[in-house]
């Protein structure tokens, strides 16, 4: 490929008009593990499947806290999700103080935006190499973004990001329409069956692998984990091969990215 | 006529620790100099955690400020412990955060009223640099000088006849602070308005609030 002569930094376009490290540090996006988010007209979810590195290790946290009406899931490199969910967490707080409300959802998300932009244009600087899939609530209702280390974002019904997500988005794009009245546990189910589509062969959703995070009008944001799981996985019934969730829609689910 | 970066808006508060419970009571009005008064009703307590209320007495900018920056750091904790501050780890906070001013300090009486991590009541005081004590009952504000003594006696049972030690109970607890608010209010200026008192136990934190003298 001829891109190695514009793919040193990111001050270097290529002739096709593309900026090859931006597009690199996307890649790192994709190699994290699932994280699925969707919403309804009162609340907003996220779903994560947790990677451990093997039996010994534990599970890596996917969903963090930012303020009681604000949460996030990540996919990527989790010391740079770390950065910005410090920096999220001290946005929200510096609005309580200055202006006496929480901080709206897209405020905080365009600022991660702006955040994000500097270091794709600034020589020597390297992007952000973690997406993000953020809840919130404000006056204006629930709400779920996607922020990417190119600085984009964008709002969603539903969406998904990480390693085998389409597969997720396949089952999102044909479920969505039900998703506006669900109340939250048929959400919650729409979650687990479009992050079980991203599972591997033979893997199972279990109590260890998987996080839920909910925040909606009058519920604060919540994270369900471990054995609170279990009532959830229950509902989602037997998981079979990890083609059944995406076949009930009569379709195989891609195994692309 | 230069500046001076402090006023004494007045007020009191105080704090009786029981066996399972904790009171704070403190008056809401914020005068300013000679015998103005600015209003009625400006809070001085604030709950900070579902076993903890603060007050702040004195200069009230700096009590506001105060508890926006205890605040802000029990809310840095929840995120880092995924636990909110027990009563104790917040005493030794604020008397941190008071010193980190020693040079030009906060100019507040400050108390803590709240549960410790045995469920038992709890009362911190502060002085304005961050020196600070558990004890069983605290007085601050410009009525202080008067109710103190009230507590040592009513709750203490100090300078009276030697009697068998009993828990005190709520009800009476809360009957000392009323008390002791409208003697105050009688004597002192700054004292009045409404009362408002937190308590704090078991279940969480309930407030109420009670009309004092307005003169």
């Amino acid at each position: 490929m001829n891109r190695n002569q514009y793919d040193n930094d990111i001050s270097t376009w290529s002739p096709q008009g593309r900026i090859y490290q931006v597009e690199y540090a996307l890649e790192a996006v994709k190699q994290g593990s699932a994280a699925v988010g969707l919403r309804s007209k009162t609340h907003a979810i996220l779903l994560a499947l947790k990677r451990s590195s093997g039996e010994l290790a534990s599970y890596q946290n996917k969903l963090i806290r930012i303020d009681d009406h604000l949460g996030i899931a990540i996919a990527g490199l989790t010391s740079d999700a770390r950065v910005l969910s410090n920096f999220m967490r001290t946005e929200a707080m510096k609005s309580k103080i200055m202006y006496n409300r929480p901080l709206p959802v897209y405020r905080i998300v365009s600022a991660i935006g702006d955040k994000s932009q500097v270091n794709t244009q600034n020589y020597g600087r390297r992007p952000y190499g973690v997406g993000l899939l953020v809840i919130g609530v404000d006056e204006t209702g629930p709400h779920l973004y996607e922020t990417s280390p190119s600085g984009n974002f964008l709002e969603y019904y539903a969406i998904s990001i990480g390693g085998r997500s389409q597969s997720a988005k396949t089952y999102l794009e044909h479920n969505y329409e039900s998703f506006a009245d669900a109340d939250v546990d048929e959400l919650i189910v729409h979650g687990l069956r479009a992050l079980h589509a991203t599972l591997q062969q033979d893997k199972e959703l279990n109590t260890l692998n998987c996080s839920i995070g909910i925040v909606g009008q009058g519920q604060k944001f919540e994270m369900i984990q471990d054995v609170d799981l279990q009532r959830y996985l229950d509902m989602l019934g037997p998981q079979g091969t990890g083609d059944q969730a995406a076949a009930s829609q009569g379709e195989a689910p891609m195994d692309t990215e | 006529m230069s500046f001076y970066p402090y006023t004494d808006n007045g007020g009191s508060a105080l704090a009786i620790a029981g066996e399972d419970y904790c009171l704070l009571a403190s008056d809401t009005r914020q005068s300013g100099e000679d015998y103005k008064i600015h209003a009625g009703y400006v809070p001085k307590a604030f709950k900070l955690t579902d076993s903890c209320v603060y007050a702040g007495v004195g200069f009230s900018a700096d009590g506001v400020a105060l508890v926006k920056r205890v605040r802000q750091s029990i809310e840095w904790y929840r995120h880092a412990h995924e636990k909110t501050m027990s009563t104790p780890a917040l005493a030794q906070m604020i008397a941190t955060v008071l010193y980190s001013k020693r040079f030009f300090p906060y100019y507040v009486g400050t108390i803590l009223g709240g549960l410790d991590e045995n469920g038992r009541g709890v009362v911190y005081s502060f002085d304005p640099v961050g020196s600070f004590e558990a004890e069983l009952h605290k007085a601050v504000g410009s009525g202080a000088e008067l109710i103190q003594p009230f507590l040592d006696n009513q709750v203490n049972l100090k300078f009276l006849p030697e009697v068998e030690r009993t828990p005190l109970p709520l009800d009476v607890a809360l009957q000392i602070a009323k008390d002791a608010f409208t003697s105050a209010a009688e004597r002192d200026t700054k004292t009045g308005d409404y009362l408002e008192i937190f308590i704090i136990d078991r279940e969480g934190v309930n407030v109420e609030r009670f009309d004092l003298k307005r003169d």
